[in-house]
């Protein structure tokens, strides 16, 4: 990507104004404010607890073995590694000396207790549209969280986003503060599945695409974008699922992490939907409604959907092993080989067939899949090396992985095949270097 | 970690023993002593399964060239019974184990014994060997005794040889003959006194364990029979489902396809090689189409079902006494879900129709009633028919075993002369086995003014416990035929067992009780014996409710359940069990819980209380089990290592039932199938410290333990976790969300 | 014909390319070690190393494994000579039914040979994949690190008899 010319003068420009407005910065940051003692409604926290599970807040503030909120998450950045913060109520490894006022500052303005600004990392950029009263509750509950020690590892950051006073200049590139407006020609619904989703659910964080500055291109909201290696597929009209998706089957997926006619949640998706399992349902309906208008599509697809059924199911009948292997041969000018087809049959057809039975646990017919039908390779490559496992004790999908099963030229021909079984999308011509980018970044 | 019992019963004994010239006296005048305790009373039936199978050359057999052979009428479970009977027949003909060669169940050769179930194989078939054993020394030590010219009481047994105290000896091959053992067994035996055993009550390492660490062919899974094929079935997607239409065209040409058998909606496929029956197996089930029939009950209303369907109430117990008067009342209700098996193999089966006999190969928990229902099955008589026990995967009671049995009889009858192997798939086990049923406690009680308890009122809803067959009527094939045959109504089994009602009566003191057993013959969803049966779900209720009364009376829940036990017994397995835990110093911290609980197992069997520390996560509600420690009397233990691994077991896995598990469905049919369907503990899961502590009973009866961790562990947990959030969950499983709710943001 | 090289030996297998591995060790080689528990990659019975990797042996087509080194656990030792890992497993009974433990085994040689001093929560962690419904976990656990013991001795010239393939 190239940094146009006008960019470039608006940095110049910026930049002047570093060193101005780090001073700015320091004059205006706040004195540190007494410990906060006070006393917290419960109901106030629990209508906190449910707006952090929609903000996904303990996802990217609980590292793997450390305390709930107690931050320490690497976040893979445009320029380096972020560590997330502690957010606890510890009064020097977390926020507990932050008043709400500052607390509030911090999720509406982008900066912290001092007036340093704040990576973006932490999407400010979006919560700065949620209400007072909102940013409040999520204070009541952070505050009543249990405190943790921890201390998180220093950011590992190149220049220039090393440099604090960037951040200044980033911010008067591409941060506007601002509550959520309602759209008055929308429905109260839609108005606050819009309001959920463009603020704490940040869902253009990743599902937007970022310009080489990483900040999010707006021209091109939910366009699609990327999400530790996942792709964060399109939700706009580009949307790659051979369905559309209807308001009731976004809602399924996020609050159930399913929909049998799209397919699992997995990847970085899988702690959203355990914590939206925590928020309120009419509030995920919302975001549902919301969300699958943004995906609405132009009236010349709307008949692939019976087309895209009957397709999917030629296409496993085909998948028995043994039985009618060449009913459907591979398209021409295809990378898919019949050793692709050969590993498909033994590893994947056992769970991965159209047969009668019992049903209750069977797969989306692969055709119908967004990952499959994606416009690259990753999320599909990640579910076959890791496959799906759910969180001990809790009932879902499982899938294993086939990292130490099959070798990398293997997974190459296999996810090869499948694109070109089952998808009327062209080819990937990108499995081999994904494949290998892949490999060994999973956490089992 | 064996502990010495507190005094009171050893004590007795030991001065028994003192007594010059005791035992001999004891033996020959037949009085009866308790040392000696597997005896029965005098005048009364032989002891165990000697009752029934009272031939001594039944249970041991030595040939001409000295070779041991016992037989047992129980199979292997996964318990460790094959070492334990080992050590005791050789400890009672002073031979080394090794010098033994076990034969299971096996309708060919071994006694009859029922069902290997209910953790009654020491009782049963561990007594009888222990005085057959006995017996059969002695009667080769009378035997030597002529031979020898020496009195017999200068005689000993020693490894495969009655030896004189001047070195001569004769070989037990020279003595037996003339079918010298082929007679009755008598009431009474001359056992060893339990001061002198070398192997009963020591930690022999299993026998059974070389070959399963190093592919030794060890189950019912790696027999492999001359000429044998692979069969598969192809279940119904539902109960009751009907098989409308199946193109068998496409299947019958895969490669190594031999047959396919159908019967009515009973449809298998049999190939050469395995993986071969399983794609032909897919091919068939793409194929077929089926009608569904029957409707399952809504799950979110089961125990509304549950107590609305027709139920026999049967008084368990009424007992009216004098008391204070009541000053206090509490009372409260509990729910058990279905739960499964869940066996890591699904069922296998190997049948060979040959000559008009037709034997099978299976894990079922009982070959000689498996013998019966399948000649029923296939209208032959029972002495064509001959099943043998070979190990399966764990077996927590009736499993799919005897149902993969009669569907390999049904193929093989079809295949005459070659021997087909049956494998269910997991989605098949996990779909049709039969669950524990779901249940319901109400228990109410009324305390004193000095928090006694002075009134009990219990009452327990359930279906049966036990659907084994029995007869054809309770094999899975057997309702698929063309013509069926129809699942008997089932009935209770009686107490002091139980089924729905194991346990239902409490050990405790109280004056007045009254429990009802509500038994539900109507069976919505298959069910049939799981692991402790009642005892789960009656002992955590009950062990739940005595906490909240023990919290009403404001006393301590450990000193409340002794206020109310007077047997030294129970009072014993408490009291180490609480202090091995550190009961009276546990460390209160946020979101950590103590919880306790004690059962007799079906108030005959092994004593057991256990206390498990716990921590919550806050955030998800999730229960993490940091130490389990456990206090178990099973009498004389025969082997105490296998007793602390069955209970360590026991206690992981009511764990997992307790925290996770609920069988899942929905009007149509199970949808429980897979592991993800149906979760279970994983190593994550279990708790980070297990300690048992065995209370050794030299010579008391052998006490059955497989089933005694089941329901206090459901308790404990459950006390544990009111401890640790004030909140009491009735309701299992103790699932994440269900504690969380309790927590609150 | 695919050829197979299992425990350190060429095996010339004749079976459809899509059979799973696991059906071939038990059908065609009469290998008893890896069992059959689901078929599905969630329970571990049938797990064997591939490439020194613990892997699933029931969704792992043979075609897939020329080149590649399989061993089960009958390639760690026999009844009468048994490798440590199995050694360990026996001194420890970490044994009910058994049915899971050949599975276990293979999945912790995976993480020995990775990892020589695994901590409790490395092994538990990394033993997830297999399932037991005994309740056997913390024999096994224990079983684990006493075979890192001995096989850490062995290393250091201990002088333990120890069987490798």
């Amino acid at each position: 990507m190239t940094v146009t010319m006008k960019t470039l003068i608006r940095l110049a420009r910026v930049a002047a104004l570093c060193v101005g407005g780090a001073l700015i910065a320091a004059l205006t940051g706040a004195a540190p404010a007494p410990s906060n003692d006070a006393k917290f409604d419960a109901t106030q926290a629990a209508k906190g607890a449910e707006l952090a599970a929609i903000g996904n807040c303990g996802s990217c503030h609980t590292a793997e073995d450390s305390k709930p909120y107690a931050g320490g998450r690497p976040l893979s950045a445009p320029f380096g590694t972020i560590y997330s913060t502690n957010i606890t109520p510890d009064p020097d490894a977390g926020i507990g000396k932050w008043s709400e006022a500052e607390f509030v500052r911090a999720m509406h303005d982008g900066v912290d207790r001092e007036g340093h600004d704040l990576y973006p990392a932490f999407p400010y950029d979006h919560f700065t549209k949620v209400t007072d009263d909102d940013v409040k509750a999520i204070y009541a509950f952070v505050m009543t969280r249990d405190p943790a020690r921890a201390q998180r590892p220093r950011n590992d950051l190149t220049f220039p986003a090393n440099f604090r006073a960037s951040l200044r200049a980033w911010k008067t590139l591409y941060f506007r503060a601002g509550r959520f407006e309602p759209d008055p020609t929308k429905s109260t619904q839609w108005n606050r599945g819009a309001y959920l989703a463009e603020g704490l659910g940040h869902c253009g964080a990743c599902h937007t695409p970022r310009n080489v500055l990483g900040a999010e291109k707006l021209s091109d909201a939910y366009g699609g974008g990327d999400a530790e290696r996942w792709l964060a597929p399109a939700m706009n009209e580009d949307s790659p699922a051979p369905l559309p998706w209807t308001a009731d089957e976004i809602f399924n997926y996020l609050r159930y992490g399913f929909d049998a006619r799209h397919g699992i949640a997995a990847g970085p998706m899988v702690d959203v939907v355990q914590n939206l399992a925590k928020a309120r349902e009419e509030d995920v309906r919302a975001i549902a409604v919301y969300i699958a208008d943004r995906m609405r599509r132009p009236v010349r697809q709307a008949k692939s959907n019976d087309e895209a059924n009957a397709f999917a199911q030629l296409q496993e009948s085909a998948a028995v092993p043994g039985m009618g292997r060449d009913a459907i041969p591979a398209r021409s000018g295809g990378v898919a080989s019949d050793s692709g087809a050969a590993v498909f049959e033994g590893a994947c057809a056992t769970c991965h067939y159209s047969g009668s039975g019992l049903q209750s646990t069977k797969p989306v017919p692969l055709a119908l899949t967004t990952s499959v039908n994606a416009p690259d390779p990753r999320n599909l490559i990640h579910v076959v090396q890791s496959g799906l496992w759910p969180a001990s004790g809790e009932k879902g999908a499982m899938m294993p992985g086939f990292a130490a099963e099959l070798t990398d030229d293997q997974l190459v021909a296999v996810v090869s095949y499948v694109r070109e079984r089952f998808s009327r999308q062209p080819p990937w011509h990108d499995v081999s270097q994904n494949v290998r980018a892949i490999r060994g970044t999973e956490r089992r | 970690m064996n502990s010495t019992p507190s005094p009171g019963l050893l004590l007795s004994r030991r001065e028994f023993l003192t007594t010059a010239g005791a035992l001999v006296v004891g033996f020959s005048l037949g009085t009866v002593s308790d040392l000696f305790a597997q005896r029965p009373q005098e005048g009364a039936k032989l002891p165990g399964s000697l009752a029934s199978t009272p031939m001594l050359d039944a249970w041991i057999r030595i040939g001409a060239d000295g070779t041991i052979t016992v037989c047992t009428g129980k199979g292997e479970l996964g318990q460790g019974i094959k070492t334990a009977l080992i050590q005791i027949a050789s400890e009672e003909l002073g031979v080394q184990p090794a010098a033994i060669k076990l034969v299971t169940a096996d309708t060919r050769t071994t006694p009859d014994e029922g069902y290997t179930a209910g953790s009654n194989s020491m009782k049963d078939s561990g007594t009888a060997i222990q005085n057959a054993a006995a017996q059969v020394r002695e009667i080769l030590i009378g035997r030597a005794a002529d031979k020898l010219t020496v009195s017999a009481d200068k005689l000993v047994a020693r490894d495969g040889f009655v030896v004189t105290d001047d070195g001569r000896r004769a070989a037990f091959g020279e003595l037996v003959g003339d079918n010298l053992t082929h007679v009755r067994a008598q009431p009474q035996s001359k056992l060893k006194d339990p001061r002198t055993y070398a192997l009963v009550g020591k930690p022999l390492a299993r026998v059974d364990i070389p070959a399963k660490v190093s592919g030794g062919a060890a189950y019912v899974q790696d027999l492999r029979l001359p000429g044998m094929l692979h069969a598969r079935v192809i279940r119904p997607p539902s109960y009751g489902a009907r098989l409308r239409d199946v193109k068998v065209a496409d299947a019958e040409t895969l490669p190594g396809v031999i047959k396919i058998v159908r019967d009515g909606n009973f449809l298998a496929v049999v190939a050469e090689h395995e993986f071969q029956a399983v794609v032909a197996m897919r091919a068939l089930a793409t194929n077929a189409s089926w009608e569904m029939r029957n409707r399952l009950p809504d799950p979110s209303d089961i125990y509304g079902t549950l107590r609305r369907l027709p139920a026999d109430a049967i008084v368990d117990l009424d007992l009216n006494g004098q008391a204070a008067a009541p000053a206090r009342r509490l009372e409260a209700s509990y729910r058990r879900p279905y739960q499964m098996h869940g066996a890591i193999g699904p069922a296998c089966a190997i049948a060979l129709m040959k000559d008009g006999t037709l034997t099978v190969w299976t894990h079922s928990q009982g070959v000689y009633p498996l013998r019966k229902s399948i000649a029923e099955l296939l209208h032959l008589p029972e002495d064509r028919i001959q099943c043998v026990h070979a190990e399966g995967a764990g077996c927590y009671g009736h499993n799919g075993a005897d149902d993969a049995a009669a569907d390999a009889a049904l193929i093989a009858r079809a295949l005459p002369d070659r021997p087909v192997r049956v494998q269910w798939m997991r989605e098949q086990e996990h779909a049709w086995e039969p669950y524990g049923p779901a249940m319901i406690a109400d228990v109410k009680a009324a305390l004193d003014a000095d928090g006694n308890v002075v009134e009990w009122t219990y009452d327990v809803w359930s279906n049966a416990h036990s659907t084994r067959p029995g007869g054809a009527g309770n094999l899975l094939p057997a309702w698929h035929l063309e013509t069926p045959f129809t699942q008997p109504v089932p009935k209770p089994i009686p107490l002091p067992e139980g089924g729905g009602d194991r346990n239902a009566i409490p050990l405790y003191k109280f004056p007045n009780a009254r429990v009802v057993h509500h038994f539900i013959p109507s069976m919505p969803v298959r069910v049939s014996a799981l692991r402790a049966l009642g005892a789960y779900a009656n002992i955590f209720a009950i062990e739940s409710f005595i906490d909240e009364l023990a919290a009403a009376a404001s006393v301590d829940p450990v000193e409340f359940r002794l206020r109310h036990l007077d047997d030294p017994r129970a009072r014993d397995v408490i009291v180490m069990a609480a202090s091995r835990f550190g009961w009276a110093n546990y460390p209160a911290g946020k979101g950590r819980g103590r919880g306790f609980a004690f059962a007799r197992y079906k108030n005959l069997g092994a004593y057991l209380a256990l206390a498990v520390d716990i921590e919550i996560d806050r955030e998800s509600g999730r229960v993490k089990v940091l130490r389990a420690v456990a206090a178990v009397d099973s009498g004389q233990p025969v082997n105490p290592d296998g007793i602390r691994n069955q209970i360590e077991g026991g206690i992981v896995q009511s764990a997992s039932w307790t925290l996770y598990e609920a069988v899942s469905f929905d009007t149509n049919a199970i949808t429980s199938t897979d592991w993800g369907s149906y979760p279970i503990a994983r190593f994550a899961d279990v708790p980070g410290n297990v300690d048992v502590h065995v209370i050794e009973r030299p010579g008391a009866p052998f006490l059955g333990t497989g089933e005694a961790a089941q329901g206090p562990t459901a308790a404990a947990l459950a006390n544990a976790i009111a401890n640790a959030t004030g909140a009491r969950l009735r309701e299992l499983p103790l699932s994440r969300t269900r504690v969380k709710a309790t927590i609150g943001a | 014909m695919i050829e197979l090289n299992v425990n350190g030996r060429p095996q010339a297998v004749d079976a459809d390319p899509a059979t799973p591995l696991l059906y071939v060790l038990r059908d065609h080689l009469a290998l008893n070690g890896a069992k059959f528990g689901c078929g599905l990659g969630q329970c571990g019975a049938c797990t064997v190393m591939i490439d020194g990797k613990a892997a699933f042996s029931c969704v792992t087509p043979i075609s897939a494994l020329p080149g590649r080194k399989i061993t089960t656990v009958e390639g760690l030792g026999t009844a009468d000579n048994p490798g440590p890992l199995q050694q360990a497993f026996i001194d420890e009974q970490a044994a009910q039914c058994g049915y899971c433990i050949a599975g276990m085994i293979m999945r912790a040689q995976a993480l020995l040979e990775a990892n020589p001093s695994p901590t409790d929560d490395d092994i538990r962690r990394h033993m997830m994949p297999n399932l037991c419904r005994c309740g056997t976990h913390m024999r096994i656990v224990r079983a684990v690190q006493r075979a890192a013991r001995t096989m850490k001795n062995v290393k250091n010239g201990a002088g333990v008899n120890v069987t490798t393939k």
